[in-house]
């Protein structure tokens, strides 16, 4: 905890140093200069409309995403017949630049809602795909094989012996989804959203207001920060317990 | 009472077994022995339904009890959980009392990464045991453990053998752990192996 609070201290120390050395608040104020923006921002309710808009985004795209790449990673890291025919699509959505697909998503379903989430949830299902089918294809057989003797139930067996295994492997997904998920969710509210922290940040980089640009950055990084230690960090600490016991 | 009449079973163009034929009734205990690689693993896990890809018939009951060479616990969940999990209907006191049976009465909330190797294969045990299977198969569960814990083992096993009484077959190197579990002792032997015991013991 001292070692995460010195480091970030650092990092704002770093900010100060380069502000100092730029001497332009246009283009990067010190800290403190971001105190009476963030409090007008709040005080105003713009701040926490964009930003609640961009968590409901994040939360779908994120829920999606992690379902839907769950279900296909676990059935082609199961099933090689399966993997055979989708390994294509997976490469081919892999490799698709999100700008690609969000702009597609708009052309095709129209500037909405819908669009938005959907463009989000598709850039990021064949990383979690991709993540849960290793984890699948290295489950022990051996334990398989013990619960198919044993006669357990198919659901006691997805419960108990393979959700478990996958453990490590749905985190990894989680945590490195929920880091990209928002930046792109960010970047899909900058092209085609009327709300949320990427169209604030659009419309305040066409104002060239580097204060709010980084008061709504900031704002939903902070969000985030809060997420990993508050749910991500405890959550992989349970899943862990058993380890460290 | 249980039948297998395994005609073949092949890996690929290499056929390992052929012609197995072994009847057994309740409360017998068969040893096989073997060179290692001869297929002895593979018959146990055609036996227990673990690989269905052979040709040939196995009559064999629903409830059935298994000892791994490695112990195949569940790590993520306690000394307790690993015997229910598996044996839902058992009750906490019948868990327990197993439990006790084989000398881990106060390890039931302990997780498997906290027992020594011989303390993981009692639990193994425990839980080939738990579920009072009518057929029993063990795949040289003493293997890798000091002469002391494998005796130890050993007669921990006869016990139970003895007490639930179910049919036996077992996989092991060792004439001294045959002559203690088993009413039969046979060697699968050939080249594809083959075994029968048709009322001649071997």
């Amino acid at each position: 905890m001292t070692v995460r609070a010195i480091s970030i201290l650092g990092l704002l120390g770093f900010w100060f140093a380069v502000a100092a050395i730029a001497a332009n608040p246009t283009v990067l104020p010190m800290p403190q200069d971001l105190i009476a923006p963030i409090s007008q921002e709040i005080a105003t309710g713009e701040l926490p409309y964009h930003l609640g808009m961009t968590l409901i985004r994040v939360v779908w795209a994120f829920a999606l995403a992690m379902g839907l790449g769950c279900i296909l990673g676990l059935v082609m890291g199961l099933f090689p017949t399966i993997d055979r025919w989708l390994d294509p699509w997976l490469v081919v959505f892999l490799n698709l630049p999100a700008l690609v697909l969000i702009v597609l998503c708009y052309l095709w379903i129209g500037l909405n809602e819908t669009a938005a989430i959907t463009a989000v949830t598709l850039n990021k299902i064949p990383n979690v795909t991709t993540i849960i089918r290793e984890g699948a294809r290295s489950l022990n057989p051996d334990l398989s094989a013990m619960a198919k003797v044993f006669g357990m139930r198919k659901s006691a067996i997805l419960r108990h012996i393979i959700l478990p295994q996958l453990g490590p492997f749905v985190t990894g997904a989680a945590r490195s989804g929920i880091a990209v998920i928002w930046k792109i969710v960010l970047v899909v509210e900058f092209l085609g959203r009327s709300n949320g922290i990427g169209f604030q940040i659009h419309l305040y980089f066409q104002l060239f207001d580097v204060a709010l640009v980084l008061v709504y950055a900031l704002s939903f990084i902070a969000v985030m920060l809060l997420v990993e230690w508050v749910i991500l960090q405890p959550w992989e600490r349970r899943a862990r317990r058993w380890r460290q016991a | 009472m249980i039948n297998v009449d395994v005609q073949s079973k092949s890996y690929g163009n290499t056929q390992v077994l052929r012609d197995i034929h072994l009847s057994l009734e309740r409360g017998d205990a068969l040893a096989i022995l073997g060179a290692s690689g001869i297929g002895k693993t593979t018959l146990l896990r055609i036996i227990a339904g673990i690989d269905t890809k052979y040709d040939g018939v196995i009559e064999r009951p629903e409830n059935i009890g298994i000892v791994f060479q490695e112990p195949t616990l569940l790590p993520w969940r306690s000394v307790f959980d690993n015997i229910k999990l598996v044996h839902p209907s058992r009750t906490n006191d019948a868990i327990h009392a197993m439990l006790r049976d084989v000398g881990l009465s106060g390890k039931a909330e302990m997780f498997p990464g906290q027992l020594s190797l011989g303390q993981q294969r009692r639990l193994s045990l425990a839980r080939g045991f738990a579920g009072q299977p009518e057929l029993l198969i063990l795949d040289e569960p003493f293997v890798s453990l000091d002469q002391a814990t494998a005796d130890d083992m050993l007669s921990l096993t006869k016990r139970l053998i003895d007490k639930t009484e179910p049919t036996t077959i077992f996989v092991t190197h060792n004439m001294a752990e045959a002559a203690t579990l088993a009413t039969q002792v046979m060697t699968l032997q050939g080249e594809p192996a083959t075994l029968h015991n048709g009322g001649d013991p071997q």
